[in-house]
């Protein structure tokens, strides 16, 4: 129509006056570091694959997944998930349940038969890999996806290392774990077994290997000097869970004492009560809060019927007696002898004090640097400048199976800069996305869904799996518990909270762009993002 | 009836949108196809929480009737802001007459498409709180008795604030606003003035009454659908923070209206026929002193010279909401305040 | 079809012939019988397709018409006095925006004090509003003009007001000719908005105009109500056609062709005057009258052209700038400028005082021998006047004056009689 002139006025026209001029601070889009991420050992970006499970895409979650860990379903099992303990819905409610989620994904990808990706085309660089444990197998499927030849040698008769033949089955089916070392052995990794290296520097000038990946593990039990009459059975933990691995159960008796406060003193205890242990008592010299081995461990370990000896040492064992001390822990925590002693009637004694790592095979090896007993490399895992990194349990760091797939991770990334002739590249690490950045009002009440236990009367005489997993329903609304920390999810707040519609919505997937033509920068979507992705910068002038 | 929450566990309930819901659990903003009534280029300040739900109301209600709508604005912020001539930033039919009559010239405008049979036309009439509940509370008002088929939604900022930020009578007690000066030994606004306008508007009897903010959209856009469902008088009276007017940050507008929610100080709920059916409850309680602590218009209660005694009559005030609306859910925990 | 009817009636037949579709009105003595009138017959349905609206106050009366005239339905209401004051703000806002609503103004003093009866004080204090308005002389003139107020509306965007005075023509019943449907419809085509609310086709009406286009906005409603003198007389013109009777126009004048005084004046006192001038032609006095008919737009030209032949205009009229005097004759004088006239103003009938044909032949001889002062208040009771300016001289604390000029008379009209304490 002919409108009246002034007094009425056509659709649109406001959009030629750029309120964005008004501005003097812009927000801008921005990723974080979720605080999972940044704990996880084995750097796997969880809330990245969190993202594809909310949407019940498990497989492209457990693609994402494998980019950076190519063992879920046994990490689902094994890993003491830090990640867990970072999660910013700690301070909501509960923890989200990623490693519960994660065996989730895991066991689906195994029941549907999903393959890894692809391996990288051909660099005809060889690398060798001396150890099948997790930094070993982690380390053979990173070099396969960037192209390189891998031999995998191990001294055992299966591969593995610890996750065989440290820890038991009733916490990681044997199942679950040749599926998903099959799966890595199928990227095309030539694998050998029973072969023990001695020389590594020989090997590899031998075999032609551009570099080799030392992930040796550390198989050797410590032992410590206890009095012990000649008829008393002591065997250390490492040994006994091997033999227990290899179908070859050492005979203990009746009353098994468990020397330590690690998690390889629960497994020992739980396991000497699974081949027939009335007694199995751990004796630990200091106390509950200071223990090793997790709470989860302990509370399940006494489900099971262990029992332990808090705030004592093993003073001698002679027949069948053992005689303990009582102690005390000083100021600084430390515990100090105290002089009071106790009995105990005991059939055997395992020792769980640690484990120490048989370097001999680098006594020839240029270059490498050895101290207190493990390898000192740099941050790409190099242990000698031809060649020679090393990772896992052998390296000096924490000793987890998770801290050993991230060695293998990062020593293969190594590798390639080394064998491709590159310098090593610096990866820039986004600001953490901490609790205060987020708006958690956008949550819902969720309450954490928890996995289901095997019943007592089973976990007591067999070696099934303890901890089950979770339903697709209940790992959906646990991955749905994910507050996404840092990294836009696409909720539209930022879209529909604008006064001024200074937001485009991208489609599903392409998240949203600020229109600075519009935009007044009153900082609102910043404000009402749920999980901080959002800043403000000031204007340049 | 109850509104039945959308349980999507990660934030569904409560955001605007996401990727994961089906299209009729999103909200009406979160559809990159909204009408977007209130077009960008408008005047408003930053933050400004009118032009917000504005947004929010008008853009439910076009989906609610397919985009037939009418739309009469009261004199006041909304009006100026969006229409300075030769820029308009509404995109849809709109009207604007006088400061008091809006709700009359629905009246006409509903009578003038209902003698047309233009029953698919609604009309929305809208005005901030000075347009509603002083100067055009008396059109409103006859509006209402005679119950037009119109639905009237007041923003309410708590103020005048495009004359420069003066009291109405929805200003809240203790409030500064440049005619109620924090001098004297009783600063700011007065205790036990004001108009209660949603219940006054109950007192007629009318089909639909509601309250809302601009910090639930979800409860908004349901409650701008279940009023668009009906026909005769319906009144919607959404909280609108104004920064500018209550001295708050530009990007606290929504968190402000959440925190008048979950004080209690402005209670959330809907009636009809003139009987409450539904108030949205308190989630995470909190003290009316965090509400009021963020805004400078309160400014003269905490400070070097705090007055913790009028603190508590506010707080009072809340206390005295929840227990008339009922807005604690009976199994919570009593939160302390 | 000629009926004997009151005027009230014959304007809401006449209105309802129009085929308004939304009317709203507010009761207010004395429109209540037009607005009754037509109420009944929507509600009986032989007016329809109509929406009328009971409204809680003049001033959503005109916001109702408003909003309808918007959505492109025909609006009308009507009131008087101190309803029409109540709305001001509407009725300028009405003009503003360019919407062609109808209103009948039944005109009534304005108080205090509180006066029911006629004048014109109301329609002279929306002269500026941006209305036309339209004074009728006769019932007929009134009911003619509604049709021809609507054609005039729609055609150019402007509210159109029938100013009609209260009680001597809306309660007064007499012959009256009401139009067929089939005559109306060919004077009034059907409405078509310049400008309407439309969800297929929006656009945003009543926006904030700055010092940039505000003078303009006005500038074009002035050119438009300078269109509407030429279009009133064209469609007068048309009407006289259609239905064979002269009704409306810019003027109408009486016996002016050799008259030396005219006497200029708004409204039914034409009639009486008209009578006086009669009387006095027989005793030889050259006088004739000028009607005006349209008040806003002020037909200046035409008004000019009327009195040009004259030698002395006396302007009577039922309103006056208080501290000034009469509203119509400083538009005559504005019209006149550079012509040698003498003028002179009246101002009769404030309240409803009734304008007698002998206190008007009174006044036509004492303007015809010179002896008519500037400004003259008719058959004003000096002696009551006096009075009251004697006690509040002697007073501070005199009272009202409206009371007190009352208690002089004694009991008449309204006033109970008091005793003096």
């Amino acid at each position: 129509m002919e409108i009246p002139f002034a007094i009425t006025l056509d659709v649109g026209t406001s959009r030629s006056n750029h309120t964005g001029s008004w501005r003097v601070e812009r927000p801008v889009y921005v990723d974080r570091m979720p605080p999972c991420n940044d704990a996880c050992p084995a750097g796997e970006n969880i809330q990245g694959w969190l993202y594809h499970a909310e949407s019940g895409n498990y497989r492209r979650a457990w693609e994402k997944l494998v980019e950076e860990n190519p063992m879920p379903a046994i990490m689902g099992r094994i890993c003491f998930h830090p990640c867990e303990t970072a999660c910013n819905r700690v301070q909501v409610d509960e923890a989200v349940g990623i490693n519960a989620v994660e065996r989730f994904l895991g066991d689906l990808a195994i029941e549907k038969r999903w393959s890894l990706p692809i391996p990288g085309s051909d660099t005809g660089k060889r690398v060798l890999v001396v150890g099948a444990g997790p930094a070993g197998l982690s380390a053979s499927y990173h070099l396969r996806r960037l192209g390189h030849q891998v031999k995998l040698v191990d001294s055992a008769s299966q591969l593995g290392g610890m996750m065989r033949y440290g820890i038991p089955a009733y916490r990681l089916p044997r199942a679950v774990l040749d599926a998903e070392i099959a799966r890595i052995v199928a990227q095309g990794i030539e694998v050998e077994l029973n072969h023990v290296v001695h020389d590594v520097e020989r090997e590899r000038v031998e075999g032609k290997f551009d570099a080799v990946f030392l992930a040796v593990g550390a198989q050797l039990g410590k032992r410590v000097n206890i009095p012990a009459g000649d008829s008393s059975r002591v065997i250390d933990a490492v040994t006994f869970l091997h033999q227990v691995a290899d179908d070859d159960p050492p005979l203990l008796g009746r009353r098994v004492v468990v020397y330590g406060g690690g998690d390889t003193a629960f497994d020992a205890a739980r396991t000497a009560r699974r081949l027939g242990a009335t007694d199995a008592v751990i004796v630990y010299r200091r106390n509950r809060e200071r223990m090793g081995a997790s709470g989860e461990e302990l509370e399940q370990a006494l489900g099971e019927g262990v029992t332990v000896r808090w705030l004592s040492t093993v003073n001698r064992f002679e027949g069948e007696k053992m005689v303990l001390e009582k102690m005390a822990l000083n100021a600084e925590g430390f515990p100090e002898s105290t002089g009071e002693f106790e009995e105990l009637g005991a059939d055997a004694l395992v020792l769980a004090l640690g484990q120490d790592t048989d370097l001999s095979l680098l006594d020839k090896a240029p270059g490498v640097n050895i101290a207190n007993g493990v390898v000192s490399v740099e941050q790409s895992m190099m242990a000698a400048p031809n060649g020679i990194f090393a990772g896992g349990d052998a390296v000096p760091a924490e000793r987890t199976a998770t801290v050993a797939v991230g060695h293998g991770k990062r020593a293969a990334h190594g590798i390639d800069d080394f064998v491709m002739g590159r310098e090593p590249g610096v990866k820039d690490r986004h600001g953490l996305a901490t609790f205060d950045r987020l708006n958690t009002w956008y949550y819902a009440d969720a309450p954490r869904q928890n996995r289901p236990e095997l019943e007592r009367i089973r976990r007591q005489s067999t070696f099934d799996e303890v901890i089950g997993g979770l339903d697709e329903d209940n790992a959906l609304f646990e991955a749905r518990r994910c507050l996404s920390c840092g990294n836009c999810f696409e909720c539209d707040n930022c879209f529909g909270v604008c006064p001024d519609n200074a937001v485009r919505k991208l489609g599903i997937g392409e998240r949203y762009e600020f229109d600075y033509d519009f935009c007044k920068g009153c900082g609102i979507c910043v404000t009402e993002c749920p999980c901080g992705a959002i800043e403000m910068v000031p204007e340049k002038i | 009836m109850t509104s039945q929450p959308v349980h999507f566990y990660q934030v569904g309930s409560f955001a605007v949108g996401n990727r994961l819901l089906a299209d009729d659990q999103r909200t009406v903003q979160s559809n990159p196809n909204r009408a977007n009534s209130i077009d960008s280029g408008h005047r408003a300040c930053q933050g400004c929480g009118e032009a917000l739900g504005a947004r929010y109301a008008l853009d439910a209600a076009m989906r609610s009737c397919d985009g037939q709508i009418v739309a009469v604005n009261a004199t006041g912020c909304l009006e100026v802001f969006s229409t300075p001539y030769p820029e308009t930033s509404w995109r849809i039919p709109w009207l604007h007459s006088l400061f008091g009559n809006a709700p009359a010239v629905a009246t006409g405008v509903a009578a003038a498409l209902r003698v047309k049979g233009r029953d698919d036309v609604r009309v929305v009439g809208q005005a901030g709180d000075g347009g509603t509940v002083d100067i055009g509370f008396g059109c409103l008002s006859g509006m209402f008795e005679r119950n037009d088929d119109v639905l009237f939604i007041c923003y309410d900022n708590e103020g005048y604030m495009n004359t420069g930020v003066q009291r109405s009578a929805a200003t809240p007690p203790a409030a500064r606003t440049a005619t109620t000066d924090v001098v004297g030994p009783e600063p700011g606004n007065v205790f036990g003035q004001g108009k209660d306008l949603p219940r006054l508007a109950m007192a007629h009897d009318i089909p639909y009454v509601a309250t809302a903010t601009v910090a639930d959209l979800h409860d908004l856009e349901r409650k701008v659908e279940r009023a668009m469902a009906m026909r005769g008088a319906r009144y919607l009276h959404v909280l609108v923070p104004c920064p500018l007017g209550w001295g708050s940050a530009s990007n606290e507008t929504i968190l402000l209206a959440r925190l008048a929610q979950e004080t209690g100080l402005f209670p959330v709920f809907e009636a009809e026929d003139g009987v409450v059916t539904n108030a949205t409850l308190i989630r995470r309680r909190v003290p009316v002193q965090d509400y009021l602590a963020r805004q400078r218009r309160y400014a003269h209660l905490f400070g070097s010279h705090p007055r913790p005694d009028v603190v508590e009559r506010i707080q009072a005030m809340a206390d005295r909401n929840i227990e008339r609306y009922g807005l604690l859910d009976a199994s919570d925990q009593q939160v302390s305040v | 079809m000629l009926r004997q009817i009151e005027g009230s009636r014959a304007i809401a037949e006449t209105v309802a012939l129009c085929r308004p579709e939304v009317v709203c009105a507010y009761p207010i003595s004395p429109q209540t019988h037009i607005i009754e009138a037509i109420g009944a017959m929507v509600k009986a349905g032989t007016l329809a397709p109509c929406e009328f609206i009971n409204v809680e106050s003049e001033f959503a009366a005109m916001s109702v018409a408003i909003g309808a005239s918007a959505t492109g339905a025909r609006s009308y209401t009507a009131t008087a006095s101190q309803g029409l004051l109540y709305m001001i703000e509407a009725v300028y806002n009405a003009a503003g925006l360019g919407l062609p609503i109808v209103m009948t103004l039944a005109n009534r003093a304005i108080g205090a004090p509180i006066n029911i009866w006629n004048d014109h004080s109301d329609a002279m204090a929306v002269r500026d509003a941006g209305w036309i308005q339209f004074f009728a002389e006769t019932n007929q003139e009134a009911a003619d003009l509604h049709v021809q107020a609507f054609r005039l509306a729609e055609e150019l965007s402007v509210p159109v007001m029938v100013c009609m005075d209260g009680f001597i023509l809306t309660h007064a019943v007499e012959r009256v000719d009401i139009l067929d449907q089939a005559t109306v419809d060919s004077l009034l085509p059907p409405y078509e908005p310049r400008q309407v609310l439309d969800p297929a086709d929006p656009v945003s009406i009543g926006a904030m105009v700055g010092p940039e286009a505000f003078e303009e906005v006005r500038y074009l409603a002035h050119l438009r109500q300078l269109d509407a003198l030429v279009r009133i007389p064209a469609i007068a013109e048309q009407f006289a056609h259609v239905t064979g009777r002269a009704s409306g126009g810019l003027v109408n004048s009486y016996r002016t062709d050799d008259a030396e005084t005219v006497i200029v004046a708004l409204g039914s006192v034409l009639g009486t005057i008209k009578d006086a001038v009669d009387i006095r032609r027989e005793l030889g006095e050259r006088v004739g009258v000028v009607g005006i008919t349209c008040f806003r737009p002020f037909p200046a030209h035409a008004v000019r052209e009327a009195l040009r032949s004259a030698s002395q205009i006396v302007v009577l009229e039922k309103a006056f700038s208080v501290g000034f005097g009469g509203v119509l004759s400083t538009d005559v004088a504005m019209s006149m400028h550079g012509e040698q006239h003498v003028l002179r103003s009246v101002i009769a009938g404030l309240g409803g005082r009734p304008i007698t044909r002998r206190s008007l032949e009174a006044l036509i001889a004492e303007a015809v021998r010179g002896d008519l002062p500037a400004l003259t208040f008719l058959d004003l009771d000096h002696g009551a006047v006096d009075r009251e300016r004697t006690r509040m001289a002697g007073t501070r604390r005199s009272g009202p004056s409206a009371e007190n000029l009352l208690r002089d008379r004694g009991p008449v009209g309204a006033a109970a009689p008091r005793t003096e304490s």
